[in-house]
């Protein structure tokens, strides 16, 4: 089975206020210098691969802001050193500011197929309070020049339950994605989270309530379905064959291999990562062991996720033995609630489920 | 060494709560070099982990001191600690009866309260001598001689002698050792006579079964004599007397008239050494048993379930192990429907039920549930049967009920005369009925109400003290039955009824505390994935009904960079919470809600 292989790239040229993945803004040298030590890291793990990979992403940060041709040369290293399976999915997170026409064409260049793009929202007023300085007109700039050079596999990030959305807010965001033609899009529901500048004055500014975040999330999908982004996941909707491939290694439970300070991997059976600390790295201190990955709880947890749902064929698969009868009781009593699909032989959560996806996913390996 | 009768003082020590009893008594330990300095534990008389926490004394507890007076004669000092709540106060009595003095401490800061004056009169029935101590002069805010003119003024005991002491640094506790030695009367005690030794308190030891504490009023008892229980009848050969020391026992050749100590006998359970039970001889017993003993009921029924049905042989084992030492806890093998099997057990009041729940929780480390606590209710019945109901579950049809009495108690509050108002409306929404009130003195006085006891076991004394600021002291004894006219509630729970919540209750106070119910369990159950209706009824009537929304939101959207640990975080927390929820049908409710049926009152 192939696997997926992220590298994280922890720069930006200014954080976001939301933002609480690991990233700063590099001073010089640093990011020529994380260039070699990530270059290192896949020398220092290739002779441990076995099976290819068949996606590249990376991740960040800001990796459009890391650059083109330091992304190639990280590549080289890796088509160098690793099994890469022809007709990789390379994705590249970018941000509009930064996605230069020279930026899209050394992507091109050095094989990126995909990338992600962070517009979040379409309105201004609600970028603004995120922190963010690049503008809608920006986004669509860039995914013009991404397809001028041959990358037509495009991401749009949104975020739902940001201050001031609105119904009508909301809507011009979803105008702006269903008329920008991707066809792919991640719509996250914003998380407040602690450490955060948006943590910090959270009291000042004014929240949807959590009802409205939750028609928000059914909004956005139905606008989404309706343009043909089908949801197969609990935040990411796509057409058919436009599902990103990388992440579905994450929620099908299989291998991938994560390099860079805070990225983390299920590789060889093991689940490590390496801590947030980006001179450790650079020194090439080991990851941090986190046990053994790929148990069955896990994997009824992250399958759950998919639209397509917990399957009794791929448990069987996977493990030589059925979903407890249990499970599908449990299931069953649920979807009298509209919150589960239930099939001879798959568990799917529906839209509504989502929202409470935690609780249900909960209840359901609890009988494991 | 036997000390002449004369120079034996037998005492107690009473205070209100945190007044500095147990500290007072750590240092009379040391100044007896009872106890060598390195072995104190602060409060070491409080050796219940709970005790120290609670600051409170729940069983009784007894050390004699050694102590060479300024007169130059040595004196042999037996010190009864005694529990201090409303729920022992029988125990109390019994301590009292075994001493002929007792130290009563008043902080010199806060002065004269509820308990300082309930226990003064407790002292007084038992014609004690009192010595006042003024403790705490090391506080800023100490007034050593307002107080003890207040001791005077109100109680009418002279202070000119009372010890200004700091227990905590120790100054002048030395005072308290000669004042107890000059005013406290050694006992009237006759050897010659059939032994009469009052049991104060028995606890179960693992190598010598149950140790019994006594205080010998007349005649005397050795080892391989054989005693007999008056009140069980229970006969006992006895394997070792001694004294209690700080921190052993020490065996002797004989007690005597007058003297405090203990016996072994191989007893199997405290059951069979009744506090407040005469000891005598089969050989020559005495005619009379001393005076006081009452048999101890519980008073307060509730059921006690594991949270994980694989803990019942535990629990079982647990109770087994508490009663050994606690001869008031009863229990009972049950069934409940919605929780599974688990016991029916007995106290004697709240107080009681939550240090036994706190102790199988923390000594045996058990995840419980209980129930809501009821009270014995008689049911008589058309066919002119009674039957008795501890239960709700067991609460007869009410087509079948001719009519139902409950148990009645005669209460006494002790407070200052300022708060007379808001006690007398607390008794009349507890359905009391004013006897009489007396002054105690011109601030403070006696209220004398009949209560159900129903209205009381739940949070009746909570109530009390946070009406009274804390000054307010509760007393009460079964006065018998009456009858009532009582209804019993169910709870149900997304339409299906939960037996563990049912309760019996009075007919005009059924409607409010439904609605009360219903929405303390609404807060009380957290949003589950789909509504549920509450609802309380009588028979198939609903009388009150509130719904708990279905929860809308719980997910984590993002799963980022394959860093699943949180989302498995989350699933763990999932696991920790789960535990603390029982499963009713389709609903989880959470332990929490079934306390929080109990107190009602917002005012605590």
């Amino acid at each position: 089975m192939s696997a997926g292989l992220y590298f994280h790239i922890p720069f930006c040229a200014r954080k976001c206020d939301y933002c609480d993945f690991y990233s700063f803004t590099p001073t010089d040298g640093r990011m020529d210098a994380y260039r070699d030590a990530l270059i290192r890291s896949i020398d220092r793990f290739a002779p441990a691969v076995t099976a290819p990979f068949d996606t590249v992403y990376f991740g960040g940060g800001t990796p459009s802001f890391f650059g083109g041709a330091r992304i190639r040369a990280v590549l080289d290293a890796a088509r160098a050193a690793l099994p890469l399976a022809p007709g990789a999915e390379i994705t590249v997170e970018c941000n509009p500011s930064s996605t230069t026409e020279a930026l899209a064409a050394s992507l091109a260049a050095a094989g990126v197929n995909r990338v992600s793009l962070g517009l979040q929202s379409a309105v201004a007023a609600e970028r603004a309070a995120l922190g963010r300085t690049s503008t809608p007109q920006q986004a669509e700039t860039a995914l013009q020049r991404l397809r001028r050079n041959g990358i037509t596999n495009l991401s749009l990030d949104l975020m739902l339950g940001l201050p001031g959305q609105t119904a009508a807010t909301l809507r011009e965001s979803l105008r702006f994605v269903s008329e920008s033609g991707v066809p792919h899009v991640s719509a996250y529901l914003l998380k407040v989270e602690e450490n955060t500048p948006l943590f910090a004055k959270k009291e000042t500014l004014a929240f949807p309530d959590e009802d409205s975040v939750c028609d928000f999330y059914l909004q956005t999908a139905e606008a989404l379905e309706q343009g043909g982004l089908r949801q197969y996941e609990i935040s990411n909707f796509a057409r058919p064959g436009f599902e990103s491939r990388h992440n579905l290694h994450y929620w099908r439970d299989e291998a991938y291999l994560g390099l860079g300070p805070a990225a983390h991997s299920f590789f060889g059976g093991k689940r490590f990562f390496f801590p947030r600390d980006f001179d450790a790295f650079l020194r090439g201190d080991p990851p941090v062991q986190d046990g053994d990955g790929g148990d069955p709880e896990e994997f009824c947890m992250l399958r759950l996720r998919l639209a397509e749902g917990l399957s009794d064929g791929a448990f069987r698969e996977r493990f030589g033995k059925h979903l407890p009868e249990g499970m599908f009781r449990k299931a069953k009593a649920l979807e009298t609630h509209g919150l589960l699909c239930v099939t001879q032989d798959t568990i799917a959560l529906t839209k509504q489920g989502f929202l409470v996806s935690n609780a249900i996913i909960g209840e359901l390996v609890a009988v494991l | 060494m036997a000390v002449p009768k004369e120079n034996i003082r037998n005492f107690s020590i009473i205070a209100h709560i945190d007044h500095g009893k147990s500290t007072l008594a750590d240092r009379l330990l040391e100044l007896t070099d009872s106890v060598a300095k390195r072995d104190m534990t602060a409060q070491l008389l409080d050796d219940m982990e709970l005790e120290r926490e609670r600051g409170i004394t729940i069983k009784a507890h007894a050390v004699k001191l050694d102590y060479k007076a300024k007169d130059g004669k040595t004196y042999e000092l037996n010190l009864i600690d005694t529990p201090g709540h409303v729920d022992f106060n029988y125990e109390v009595s019994r301590s009292l009866a075994a001493c002929e003095g007792a130290v009563l401490i008043v902080d010199a800061s806060q002065g004269i309260e509820a308990q300082t004056l309930a226990n003064t009169y407790l002292a007084l029935d038992h014609n004690l001598e009192l010595v006042p101590v003024i403790n705490k002069i090391d506080l800023p805010a100490a007034e050593p001689d307002r107080v003890a003119a207040e001791v005077e003024d109100v109680i009418g005991l002279d202070c000119s002698n009372a010890p200004r002491v700091s227990a905590k640094t120790g100054e002048n506790v030395e005072q308290v050792l000669e004042r107890i030695v000059e005013d406290i009367p050694a006992p009237e005690a006759n050897d010659d006579l059939p032994l009469r030794a009052l049991i104060f308190d028995s606890v179960y030891d693992n190598y010598k079964g149950v140790i019994v504490y006594v205080r010998v009023m007349e005649g005397t008892l050795k080892a391989g004599e054989t005693m007999r229980m008056m009140a069980t009848g229970a006969e006992f050969n006895v394997v070792e007397v001694g004294y209690m020391r700080a921190p052993s026992m020490e065996p002797c050749a004989e007690l005597t008239a007058g003297e405090v100590g203990y016996i072994t006998a191989s007893i199997k359970t405290v059951r069979d050494a009744k506090v407040g039970d005469t000891v005598t001889k089969v050989q020559r017993p005495a005619s009379e048993p001393l005076p006081g003993y009452r048999k101890v009921n519980p008073m307060v029924f509730c059921g006690v379930y594991p949270a994980d049905g694989a803990d019942y042989e535990a629990l079982r084992d647990a109770l087994e192990k508490l009663q050994l030492n606690d001869a008031s806890l009863s229990y009972e093998p049950e069934t409940s429907g919605a929780l599974g099997f688990g016991f029916r057990c007995g106290f004697l009041g709240l107080l009681h039920l939550e240090i036994i729940q706190e102790r199988l929780e923390r000594e045996y480390l058990l995840d419980l549930v209980t129930t809501v606590p009821s009270v014995i209710y008689k049911i008589h019945l058309r066919d002119g049967s009674v039957v008795e109901v501890d239960n709700p579950t067991h609460y007869p049809d009410p087509g079948d009920i001719d009519f139902a009495e409950e148990p009645i108690t005669n209460a006494h509050i002790y407070a200052p005369a300022d708060y007379v108002g808001a006690i007398m409306d607390l008794c009349q929404d507890r359905r009391g009925v004013f006897k009489d009130m007396t002054y105690i003195t011109k601030e403070r006085v006696d209220i004398h109400y009949e209560l159900p006891l129903n209205e009381i076991i739940y949070d009746f004394f909570d109530v009390l003290k946070s009406r009274t600021r804390g000054y307010a002291s509760f007393d009460y004894e079964i006065a018998g039955y009456q009858r009532s006219n009582l209804q019993k509630l169910d709870v149900l729970l997304n339409g299906d009824m939960v037996d563990a919540l049912s309760f019996i209750i009075h007919n005009d106070k059924a409607m409010a505390r439904a609605r009360r119910i219903a929405e303390r369990l609404k807060e009380t159950i957290p949003r589950q994935m789909f509504e549920i209706p509450i609802q309380i009824a009588i028979g198939s009537k609903v009388i009150a009904r509130e719904t708990v929304r279905a929860m809308r939101k719980d997910v984590l959207a993002k799963c980022y960079g394959g860093d699943i640990t949180r989302k498995k975080k989350l699933l763990e927390k999932q696991k920790e919470g789960k535990k603390r929820m029982r499963q009713f049908g389709t609903v989880e409710v959470p332990q929490e809600a079934f306390m929080a049926v109990l107190k009602l009152e917002d005012n605590t």
